[in-house]
């Protein structure tokens, strides 16, 4: 069916997967196999050892991601894939950015962490690393702001999320 | 104590496995050292392609998981294009192969190649072995999902290390995975629902796929048919599934679909699918499918509903079982206009070809087999031309009669989807119907019917050239015919070899003998039926070479991208 008249979104898809070597090449190999590309992902055990969660963020539109959906569950070892964005969940994202900082622009830096409830972790002698946990849009603003002091490099963990119910 | 190897063979034995198809290699030695002394009936390919195949005929004439054995590297990746064909088509299949002792893998060692990354995509499931105790359990997990379900293929990797452990681990019962939970009742509430769209229409059409055959459910979708007066089109892979010879069937649909088909679909106001995954070569333009239905699809797979075409009724389950409480709620009903309507396209063109014709046309050779065969006989096909042919000029009245590779279109398949058909239903005649091309993509399993006394008949339409392609070029190409000429003299001048060998190679009449068969070659139309005779009563494998008239086209034919209101109809 023709998917170009519908829109384009963010879709957080969790999966509930038995920890075993192989699952995570046969759900990103299902999802990149079909031509998505999977932003962010994030992998690991939940409180029962034999089951890790996978948390992806996919875009594309609705009819193509229940289609994914409904290609993950179909899949042995996992056991149920949910499409976040149907219901209300909470999503967090943890970063580490390194920061270009002088003597002088060190202060300065270290107040916009603060303002977004970040934690400088390390302090260099020309640069800085803070840490920043929160909600995907939270973090986007951040990286916006300490842009202009030079982002020297950043690791993300990829969303995680969760169903508020 | 036992080794993983034995362990391997036990789970077999376990899962009733009494036939298996394949060809030894290094790092399944152990296992063959095992199978010597094991009672199966082992069939010795000449190449791992014709042990997927043969398996997969195996399975879909007698509707029990077929199973191979394969070695690491070049005997896994061989076993690729047929456990590609099984999963598209949704045949249970377990597939064993080696692999390189543990220590060695990702060495690029020899004859080491990543199994169950290449075929993930193409197997229902797979797994690659790391401990000797999980083997019993393994296997046995394997033949449930193989068999459950939409069935698939699934294929277990075993190391050679793990073969050679020993190990005390039994399994026993019904394996359980916590992420494998196939759907077999219908939502109830569902069914009243389809129920009174039925009961509402004034124009129902029933499609009716290869979930009839693979649930057993022909019987109650006849019975729907009649009590309702509901005509059914069905599927390549569900032809048997409803009687051809039943005046309510509309025969196949699609691209190469009876006008009867196309129009009632293109016309009904209610479309139920039974057990049919709406493929491309089914449904035609998308957007302009079934436009003014309400469409209901009954389907095992939650995943095929609404892949495709949008769905008012899902009804997720087993076709059997969703049929059998479907019925009851269907009221009895005329649909008199609905049904004359019906008879008038089916009057008017009905499969048909030019009878005055006086070379052979493979149309009428597919009707020979019929007439002489009576209808009564499993029929194998290759891809192409023939194999729409076979669809339409012989009538299948009974499941598990026509295999064909639908999905994947995988040419080769015929020959050995014959033999595995064969070794698993001898008292049935097993004739496969091929082209010139696809018949030399596994000619070398001919072999294998030999040394086993299996007396199937392969007849070979050959008219000279890929005719599928050849008529895609025709139609589509502006007749620019490339690299589809199998007759050495009539090739291209861009394709010409020095004219050493003029005619046609490779001779199938001579290739058939030297495989140990008999051959025979008709070039006359009145001694196709002789010759069929003839070759089914020498109770060994026979090779029939009809030789066809070079240009004929399949009609009628809807043109890729159109809608199915949208036919060519031949000029017969």
């Amino acid at each position: 069916m023709n998917s170009n008249n519908q829109s384009i979104r963010r879709h957080i898809i969790t999966a509930l997967v038995d920890n075993e070597p192989g699952v995570l090449a046969r759900v990103v190999g299902l999802i990149s196999g079909r031509g998505y590309n999977i932003e962010t992902l994030n992998v690991g055990p939940t409180q029962d050892p034999t089951i890790s969660r996978m948390t992806m963020q996919v875009p594309g539109d609705d009819r193509v991601l229940e289609q994914i959906t409904k290609q993950l569950n179909k899949q042995v070892d996992v056991i149920k894939v949910t499409d976040l964005t149907r219901e209300p969940f909470l999503n967090r994202e943890c970063i580490l950015v390194k920061v270009e900082a002088t003597r002088k622009s060190r202060s300065e830096i270290i107040e916009l962490a603060d303002v977004f409830g970040g934690k400088v972790v390390s302090i260099q002698n020309a640069s800085m690393v803070i840490q920043l946990v929160g909600e995907q849009q939270h973090v986007a603003d951040f990286m916006e702001l300490v842009k202009p002091f030079r982002i020297l490099d950043v690791s993300r963990s990829g969303v995680i999320a969760i169903g508020k119910e | 104590m036992r080794t993983g190897a034995k362990c391997t063979i036990d789970a077999l034995k376990d899962a009733g496995v009494k036939t298996l198809f394949g060809l030894p290699g290094g790092t399944v030695l152990d296992l063959f050292d095992e199978l010597a002394r094991a009672p199966f009936e082992f069939f010795l390919v000449r190449h791992e392609q014709g042990a997927t195949h043969m398996a997969d005929g195996y399975a879909r004439a007698t509707g029990k998981p077929g199973c191979c054995i394969v070695t690491s590297g070049p005997g896994a990746t061989n076993a690729v294009t047929g456990l590609a064909t099984a999963n598209m088509d949704g045949i249970p299949m377990v597939c064993i192969s080696g692999q390189v002792p543990s220590h060695m893998i990702g060495n690029d060692a020899f004859q080491e190649a990543d199994t169950v990354g290449i075929t993930r995509a193409v197997t229902k499931h797979n797994y690659l072995v790391k401990n000797v105790d999980d083997l019993p359990r393994i296997i046995a997990e394997a033949f449930e999902i193989a068999t459950t379900g939409r069935p698939g293929p699934v294929l277990v990797d075993i190391p050679k290390d793990i073969q050679r452990q020993t190990t005390s681990a039994t399994f026993s019962g019904k394996p359980e995975r916590r992420g494998y939970k196939p759907v077999y009742e219908g939502n109830p509430r569902q069914i009243t629902k389809l129920a009174a769209a039925i009961n509402a229409a004034q124009r129902p059409v029933i499609l009716a796929g290869a979930g009839v055959i693979a649930g057993g459910a022909s019987a109650e979708l006849t019975a729907l048919a009649h009590k309702g007066n509901i005509p059914v089109t069905t599927t390549l892979l569900g032809l048997g599934g409803f009687p051809d010879t039943d005046p309510l069937a509309l025969r196949m649909p699609g691209m190469h679909g009876s006008v009867a088909a196309n129009r009632a679909i293109s016309t009904c106001d209610l479309l139920i699918s039974v057990g049919a995954r709406f493929d491309d070569r089914v449904t035609g333009k998308v957007s302009e499918f079934a436009p003014n239905a309400i469409i209901a699809h009954i389907d095992i797979d939650p995943s095929a509903i609404a892949k495709s075409v949008r769905v008012d009724i899902p009804v997720v389950g087993h076709a059997k079982l969703i049929l059998k409480e479907l019925i009851p709620q269907v009221e009895s009903a005329k649909r008199k206009e609905w049904l004359t309507q019906i008879q008038g396209w089916q009057k008017s063109a009905p499969f048909s070809y030019d009878t005055k014709e006086p070379r052979i046309l493979a149309q009428y050779a597919i009707e020979q087999i019929y007439e002489v065969t009576k209808g009564d006989a499993i029929i194998t096909t290759d891809v192409g031309q023939h194999q729409m042919w076979a669809a339409h000029f012989f009538k299948y009245t009974k499941p598990r009669s026509f295999i064909s590779s639908g999905g994947l279109g995988t040419m080769g398949f015929g020959l050995p989807a014959a033999i595995g058909a064969k070794a698993g239903c001898r008292n049935r005649n097993v004739i496969a119907i091929s082209g010139d091309g696809s018949i030399q993509m596994n000619f070398q399993e001919l072999v294998v019917a030999v040394e086993h006394d299996l007396p199937i008949v392969v007849v070979i339409m050959n008219n000279g050239y890929l005719g599928m392609v050849r008529q895609w070029q025709e139609m589509f190409y502006k007749k620019e015919y490339s690299a589809v000429r199998l007759d050495q003299d009539l090739r291209a001048r861009n394709e010409k070899i020095r004219e050493k060998h003029p005619g046609y190679l490779p001779d199938f009449v001579k290739m058939a003998e030297a495989h140990g068969a008999a051959g025979l070659r008709v070039t006359e139309k009145r001694d196709v039926a002789p010759a069929l005779r003839k070759a089914l009563a020498m109770k060994r494998p026979v090779v029939v070479e009809c030789i066809t008239k070079p240009d004929d086209n399949v009609y009628p034919m809807v043109p890729p991208g159109a809608s199915l209101s949208e036919m060519v109809q031949g000029l017969a």
